[in-house]
């Protein structure tokens, strides 16, 4: 009988250990925090790879990747997930940060899903923005504009890709 | 000659009515116009509150996007092991409150951490930025001279990113040089409960000199500094969702308190307008009857 108990017990234990080896992610899993200032996309999630644009170039993170800190250009940034599914998700800044426990959180001031961005709408603030920039007075409108001007061109570029 | 008369006559009169009518508590009228009021307060708590619970269920919604962000922004310093450095003595706290009240001790609570802070030893290096009018009034007439910066219109609107990266705008122009500093929030809890909360702030320097940060790969000065700014800029926007939250919630309890305790005056001034009325009623019965019995 306590044979029995004590082998009933083990299997509990290793059941119970099966369940905690699935919750805690290990040094070679890459957990996303992916959020924005209206949504958050992934919280604490496990993936694959995730594509981001970044000011010292684009670079993919892959899990064990290097620590680092990024900060964000306009553009897009591809999660590639567990199951091989990817999503394109536009970001206009933010902050991008690898830890060493394979940890990587994606901080952007505003994030669209790529299938809600309308070319057309993308087309018109690009020429707007590109009228402002031309009748820009100071320097910081002109910076302001200059700033408009670079995102919009990257949402058409991202729209018609 | 009657007009000069008359007000003489009429304040006599006036007199004799009012000594006899003070004889009870107060007057019928006095009663019945304190009942009114008191009626009319419970009517604007009671719409008070219906507007918070609506503005609180929006702003719990907000919430919930908003904590991963503020999360993964403070992250970068837990594991890289931020700490602050010994030789920068000067701080700067951000208190975080709003411009309205009847809310509870949203603000009082916030800005009762940093008065304690402030009247401790060595405060002579600590400068505080008021997110809102209220954390202002309550410490300026301490601690006015800590008080280098006001944020207003804070409250009206649910905040955005926009708001934060103003208050993050202020902060850095304020040109004080701080090495390390503080933002004190409300950390929302649940419905009826939220604590005092702080965010750490860290100086340049002081990420530069972290333990770990040999750990993160391609890091050049101006990198950290575009990432401190963002970093500072989420964590605004975190506290200021969390802060919103809080009061909204605070409030709701508030004014829901204010109309019960309102219902209950009305309760207790009703019975005694009643007892009032039915004394004077028997007076002047008392009064009737007792003249006529002094003609038999």
């Amino acid at each position: 009988m306590a044979l029995a108990f004590r082998g009933a017990l083990r299997s509990v234990a290793r059941r119970l250990q099966a369940r905690s080896y699935a919750d805690a992610p290990k040094g070679d899993e890459m957990a996303l925090t992916f959020a924005a200032g209206n949504k958050v996309f992934y919280n604490k999630q496990v993936v694959k790879q995730i594509d981001v644009p970044s000011f010292s170039g684009a670079f993919g993170i892959l899990p064990k990747h290097v620590p680092t800190l990024a900060v964000l250009r306009p553009g897009v940034v591809t999660v590639t997930e567990n199951d091989g599914k990817t999503t394109k998700i536009f970001v206009s800044s933010g902050t991008v940060t690898v830890n060493d426990d394979s940890s990587v959180q994606v901080l952007a001031e505003e994030a669209h899903p790529l299938e809600n961005i309308d070319r057309g709408a993308a087309q018109e603030t690009l020429s707007k923005a590109q009228s402002e920039l031309n009748s820009a007075a100071n320097d910081k409108a002109k910076a302001e504009a200059a700033i408009a001007v670079e995102v919009a061109e990257e949402i058409v570029k991202a729209a018609s890709a | 000659m009657l007009g000069r008369a008359a007000p003489g006559v009429c304040t006599q009169v006036v007199a004799v009515v009012n000594h006899q009518q003070n004889r009870n508590m107060a007057t019928l009228k006095a009663i019945s116009i304190r009942l009114k009021s008191v009626k009319n307060i419970q009517k604007i708590t009671q719409s008070m509150k219906m507007v918070s619970a609506a503005k609180y269920t929006r702003a719990e919604r907000d919430l919930k996007a908003a904590r991963p962000y503020g999360e993964g922004a403070v992250q970068f310093y837990e594991r890289a092991e931020v700490a602050v450095p010994e030789d920068e003595p000067k701080q700067l706290y951000v208190a975080m409150t709003s411009d309205r009240g009847l809310c509870g001790a949203v603000h009082t609570g916030v800005s009762k951490v940093i008065r304690n802070r402030l009247g401790e030893p060595g405060a002579e290096n600590i400068k505080v930025i008021c997110v809102g009018d209220k954390s202002r009034g309550i410490l300026q007439r301490l601690y006015g001279k800590h008080i280098i910066g006001v944020c207003n219109e804070i409250g009206r609107l649910p905040p955005t990113f926009l708001d934060a990266a103003k208050i993050t705008g202020a902060i850095l122009n304020s040109g004080y040089e701080f090495g390390s500093g503080k933002i004190v929030y409300n950390k929302f809890k649940s419905v009826v409960s939220y604590e005092q909360s702080d965010l750490p702030l860290f100086s340049q320097k002081a990420v530069e000199s972290a333990p770990k940060l040999a750990t993160y790969d391609s890091l050049d000065a101006d990198v950290i500094q575009s990432y401190m700014e963002f970093s500072l800029c989420s964590m605004l926007f975190y506290a200021l969702k969390e802060g919103a939250c809080s009061e909204q919630s605070s409030r709701m309890t508030a004014m829901d308190n204010a109309s019960k305790n309102a219902g209950e005056m009305i309760d207790k001034l009703t019975l005694t307008f009643n007892r009032t009325r039915q004394a004077v009623i028997t007076r002047e019965l008392i009064e009737i009857i007792s003249g006529a019995a002094a003609l038999d």
